[in-house]
């Protein structure tokens, strides 16, 4: 197993762009865990906060620290963040914690890609593909959208530095990085946000 | 003549001049011009041909009302047409041509329309060109195809990009005129985010040019401070270049940004479309002048009294040495007064007021020398494609000429429009008022939101102020009103004082003189673009089109890419007078967005190209492009059709891979598989209720192939179903059914067995599926080494964990082939990696990919069905002959009761057969078979038609299914086909499993 780990690719082999108004990288393999249950329940906050290492994150909102988080994606899912590596040991973890309890604990870290959007221009790059609110005093950090970019689903959230984390699917994640690269090509500055 | 004066123009960079070229022509003008301003300061005052008659068409307006000049712009990527020449800002390099006319501008052969008009009155087309029937498809419409059409269509790919921005905000401010500014500096007093946006480049709007006062100061300098101070407003964004386009519910407002129109070769986008969400809205559009309905007025040198001046003042264009004017109101003396100043004659004022009390405006005319005709209009202007003169009359009368007055151009003003588009969009109502002769918003009745209450406030002279301190004041309650509505406490603040010259009040006139004779009538136009007179109009009301909507389809008033800006309520007025209506009875035509004409890549965005749709990828996706995969477009995924080597036809390939796959071994990415998870104590439940067969009875380990049906009983999806344990299922949906049935379980989840505790997660990405296909299967897998794969170990229908070749595998013994088959799915981002150990190892055994075509062939010869070929929704289970596949056992499952419906268990319903041809081509797609007789519109009766056809290299003859009616009675029977190429296929009904029927090749 160690040895194909190394083989593990992203969807785009991290693929980078840095000539526009807002600097886009592929992020390396995140790990990443669909937890669906009832949020109220201790044994399922505890799954979560006990492999991620923050606290639970309220309505529409993300608690992350580097490579460990949870997100909240809807009234009965969580997206739990972790290294790659450590997946499925988590997902053991969890699912001992979630005992004989009704809830669902999926690894999707394949399933998605994950980009990286940073530069002085990002908000106003995320503001020509989502139709969200991305002013700064509107979307702050701490913040997570489920939405869409463009014609497809995204989710992301912004840290102090106007760095964007976006999660989209694996198959789409060439459509994402060219919306993004268009959305930041030369000459494009908005100075809106 | 059409000049560049000396002095003036207070747009203009004198200093930076600039080329460009009209019809070839290479013409000089300066940076700050529009192309209309530099085209007639060229004297180039013909710019087009009207579109019924050919007409001489000259620029009427300044701004974006402009009917007449309508250009092509540009060449190959960059070429666009109908581009407007008043709003077109001049760049050095400019290349247009003039629209609608053959073989040139000046000399035009469909001029010959001109000489015709009599005989093509309003509704000409759909007089003339009923009968007979015929003739409309081969005769009639090429030849109306021929003359429609301002502009070419392009014909090179747009090299522009285009993009799309998400805005939100609490008040926007749609103008940046006076009224504007000063409502967007009030409401952001409030502390009220605002956002003010400006079709034009410049701030200030015509204020400028009309002059006047505030607070003691002209008025350009009130804009300009206002504008620092916005400026410097942390809480306020300026946008120029910006046309408010439509608002819409919710506060919604689409922005059209014209990033560099102005210049083309700046990097970055060339529209930008503004997808605002506001709080609440001002439309400080400002108005637009109205031309007055005389003989003649549509001769190159007309022009609005208000473009006249804007060119004397922004650009330093004067349209003619001799200007007459003509009017009903004093604001046009404006005109006069420019004119006069700047060294030009104006030979008289024609006012069709009666001499009345003096107002400061005739005054002055009479203190420069201007000679005023009161109670008179003109009879007729003189001229072809230049005006030379005008006749006068008495307004009273019927056109008698009392003198003929030599000119060479002619300002006109009826009066002032508000604009009221934008408060129209979205439902806000007009009121009438009668003074002024305009509809303007009725404040009562603003377009509402979700709470009731009115989301749209008009200011300035949009919302009727046409008078500076009206319009100042009017402006200044509009943005504390809307910083209230948007939650917030405006300060109390005064509106600053305008002053201008009192005015005398205008006249309504519609018509002049007012009893114009008939040929004066038909000379007189209403709408420039398409050729509409008040004759028209009048004759549509004769023929009893009583509603303006009728009216306006009938003589196509208002219906050119203006949308009627200057003929809308002249038309409705001529219409009133004809009706013997009141105008407020007669309404006006609904206002709709865009409010002029936006370009279709700002509307499209950044989707076009690359990303034009979003291509879904598997995770060998690459490997099969360069493996020369011939692509089929599967939902958005992209599926290989066949892999095509060297010297090969497509057919070739196709052929190649299903004898490979069932000789020696065949791999196919079986990445788009839906795969969805579905666990809870009452998965097996829900299953048994989404499947018309038994699933809670499988057994952890073992796969089931199972049917949805929707509650109508169609079907609507297949596949194999796994049971990981007692909890836990995994279900394969189609390519193009993963999330359509993922949502299918969610709304029956939530809406209906909201208490049934399942979750589901759609996990199609996180898996790359292969399936290893073929008689040498295990031998690969083997020879990869791991996970026992024997038949003893994983038999048929069976699945297990393991590694295979040292990847973390997941092998499934299911067959969609016929064939020894196992699907095996590794972590997407192994995938590639696992696709590649496979060809390695295989590479001994024949290994060859194979694509959907192969796949197709392969579950044919087997009488596999296929969503989307033997299904296509109107299609259950039973027609298909899947009874094995219904339990008999199961209480209820969606579709069983419509299933046991009179029409659904009806003998007569085709069934599902195998057809093998008689001669061993290959049956056309989709063909339907021949009955006897014919049905009561004289067409063949049919019995049958074709789902899937296909030829069989294993076979070496054309195979098929379809669906035929009593198929399944009729074996050995032979019907026939007739095909759209001419040839009648008989082909004979047979089962529909072509290939090792005992299934025998799957299970070893």
């Amino acid at each position: 197993m160690s040895e194909q780990a190394t083989l593990s690719q992203t969807a785009l082999g991290g693929a980078r762009y840095d000539a526009g108004i807002a600097t886009i990288v592929e992020a390396p393999l995140q790990g990443m865990i669909t937890l669906r249950g009832d949020l109220a329940s201790a044994k399922v906050k505890n799954a979560a906060t006990g492999v991620a290492g923050v606290d639970m994150p309220g309505q529409r909102q993300v608690n992350c620290v580097e490579q460990s988080g949870i997100a909240w994606m809807s009234p009965d899912e969580l997206l739990v963040l972790c290294p790659y590596a450590d997946v499925a040991a988590n997902m053991a973890k969890m699912q001992k914690t979630l005992g004989k309890g009704h809830a669902l604990a999926v690894n999707v870290s394949d399933a998605r890609a994950m980009f990286h959007l940073g530069g002085t221009h990002a908000r106003d790059v995320m503001a020509k593909l989502a139709p969200v609110d991305l002013r700064r005093d509107q979307f702050t950090p701490g913040m997570i959208r489920r939405t869409r970019m463009a014609q497809v689903a995204a989710a992301f959230w912004v840290d102090g530095d106007d760095r964007f984390s976006i999660i989209c699917f694996r198959s789409q994640a060439q459509y994402v990085f060219d919306l993004l690269k268009i959305a930041a090509q030369p000459g494009s500055e908005v100075g809106h946000i | 003549m059409s000049t560049r004066l000396a002095t003036g123009g207070r747009l203009l960079t004198k200093d930076k001049p600039v080329t460009f070229r009209f019809n070839g022509k290479q013409l000089r003008g300066y940076e700050g011009d529009t192309l209309a301003s530099a085209l007639l300061a060229n004297d180039q005052m013909l710019v087009g041909r009207s579109f019924k008659y050919h007409r001489p068409r000259g620029i009427v307006a300044s701004g974006a009302e402009e009917p007449n000049g309508l250009v092509n712009m540009g060449d190959e990527g960059k070429f666009e047409p109908n581009q407007r020449v008043t709003t077109t800002e001049l760049f050095d390099g400019l290349s247009a041509t003039s629209q609608n006319h053959w073989p040139s501008l000046e000399f035009d052969v469909g001029v010959i329309n001109k000489y015709m008009s009599r005989f093509m009155p309003a509704g000409f087309y759909y007089k003339t060109f009923m009968y007979p029937r015929a003739f409309w498809k081969h005769v009639y419409e090429p030849f109306i195809r021929q003359a429609a059409g301002l502009g070419k269509a392009p014909k090179a790919r747009d090299v522009d990009t285009y993009e799309h921005y998400h805005a939100f905000c609490d008040v926007l401010v749609i103008g940046g005129g006076v009224a504007g500014l000063l409502a967007a500096k009030t409401a952001a007093q409030s502390g009220a985010k605002v956002m003010l946006i400006e079709q034009t480049a410049h701030w200030g709007g015509r204020a400028p040019v009309d002059g006047g006062t505030v607070d003691g100061d002209p008025v350009e300098d009130f804009v300009e401070k206002t504008v620092a101070e916005l400026a410097s407003m942390e809480n306020v964004t300026l946008r120029n270049r910006t046309m408010g386009a439509g608002v819409y519910d919710h506060g919604y407002v689409l922005g059209y940004e014209r990033l560099t129109d102005h210049a083309p070769e700046a990097a970055g986008p060339r529209h930008r479309l503004w997808r605002v969400r506001a709080g609440h809205i001002i439309t400080a559009t400002g108005a637009i002048e109205r031309p007055l309905s005389f003989a003649g007025n549509d001769i190159p040198g007309v022009m609005l009294a208000s473009a006249v001046r804007d060119y004397v003042a922004n650009w330093g264009v004067s349209i003619g040495d001799r200007t007459v004017i003509v009017t009903n109101n004093d604001d046009a003396y404006l005109t006069a007064f420019a004119l006069k100043f700047a060294g030009l004659e104006v030979p008289a004022i024609v006012d069709a007021r009666p001499a009345g009390d003096e107002s400061p405006a005739m005054a002055q005319a009479k203190a420069l020398g201007l000679r005023v005709l009161h109670g008179h209009g003109i009879a007729k202007v003189k001229g072809n494609k230049r005006v030379t003169g005008v006749a006068i009359c008495a307004q009273a009368g019927e056109g008698a000429v009392l003198e003929e007055i030599t000119c060479d151009a002619v300002a006109m003003s009826g009066g002032w429009s508000p604009v009221v588009h934008l408060w129209s969009h979205c439902g806000g109502k007009l009121a009438w008022d009668d003074a002024q002769a305009f509809f303007k918003p009725d404040r009562d009745k603003a377009p509402t939101g979700a709470d009731g209450a009115g989301f749209v406030t008009a200011a300035g002279a949009a919302s009727g102020a046409l008078i500076l301190s009206d319009a100042l004041g009017d402006a200044h309650a509009a943005g504390q009103a809307a910083a209230k509505a948007a939650g917030f406490t405006a300060r109390k603040t005064k509106a600053p004082k305008g002053e201008t010259p009192a005015e005398a009040p205008m006249l309504p006139v519609w018509m002049m003189p007012q009893g114009a004779s008939a040929p004066l009538r038909a000379k007189a136009w209403l709408d420039y673009q398409n050729d509409v007179k008040v004759s028209d109009v009048q004759l549509a009301a004769r023929e009893g089109f009583e509603s303006v909507e009728h009216a306006k389809r009938y003589t196509t008033l208002g219906m050119a890419t203006d949308q009627g800006k200057l003929s809308n309520i002249n038309g409705l007025a001529t219409l009133a007078g004809a009706l013997d209506t009141p105008i407020p009875q007669v309404g006006t035509t609904t206002f709709r967005p865009p409010y002029t004409p936006i370009s279709m890549g700002a509307i499209g965005g950044e989707a076009r190209a690359e990303v034009f749709q979003p291509i879904r990828r598997t995770p060998m996706h690459d490997w099969h492009d360069t493996n020369g995969a011939d692509w089929e477009p599967v939902g958005h995924w992209r599926r290989p059709y066949a892999f095509v080597r060297d010297g090969e036809s497509t057919h070739d390939a196709v052929m190649r891979e299903v004898v490979n796959t069932r000789q020696n071994l065949g791999l196919l990415d079986a990445s788009t598989l839906g795969k969805l998870v579905v666990k809870g104590p009452d998965a097996g439940k829900f299953l048994d209720m989404l499947y018309t067969n038994m699933m809670s009875t499988l057994k952890p380990g073992k796969c089931r192939y199972g049917l949805m049906c929707s509650e109508n009983g169609f079907l609507i999806d297949d596949g194999v179903v796994a049971r990981i344990d007692e909890d836990t299922f995994l279900c394969h949906t189609t390519t193009g059914g993963a999330e359509r049935i993922h949502g299918h379980m969610e709304e029956w989840l939530q809406t209906e067995w909201w208490d049934w505790k399942v979750y589901v997660a759609n996990v199609t990405e996180q898996y790359a599926q292969v399936a290893v296909v073929g008689p040498n299967a295990r031998k690969v897998l083997e020879k990869l080494g791991g996970m026992d794969v024997s038949k003893e170990a994983l038999g048929f229908m069976e699945w297990a964990d393991g590694e295979i070749g040292g990847f973390k595998a997941r092998v499934y013994r299911i067959s969609f082939s016929g064939e020894l088959s196992y699907e095996i799915a590794v972590d997407a981002g192994q995938g590639q990696a696992f696709w590649d150990a496979l060809m390695a190892a295989g590479a001994e055994f024949g290994a060859m990919p194979y694509g959907t075509e192969c796949l197709h062939i392969l579950r044919a010869e087997k009488g596999f069905i296929m969503i989307g070929d033997e299904t296509d929704g109107t299609i259950i289970p039973q027609d298909l002959g899947l009874n094995w596949a219904i339990s008999k056992k199961k209480e209820d499952y969606l579709g069983k009761r419509a299933q046991a419906r009179s029409h659904m268990t009806d003998p007569e319903r085709w069934k599902l057969v195998g057809l093998e041809t008689v001669d061993g081509s290959t049956l056309p797609d989709g063909a339907y078979a021949a009955g006897e007789g014919v049905n009561a519109n004289g067409q063949r009766n049919v019995i049958g038609r074709v789902t899937s056809t296909y030829h069989s290299p294993t076979l070496g003859r054309g195979i098929a299914m379809g669906l035929v009616l009593h198929g399944p009675d009729r074996m050995g029977e032979v019907i026939s086909f007739p095909g759209t190429d001419g040839k009648t296929y008989e082909a004979r009904i047979v089962d529909p499993v072509f290939y090792d029927k005992e299934g025998e090749k799957q299970n070893v």
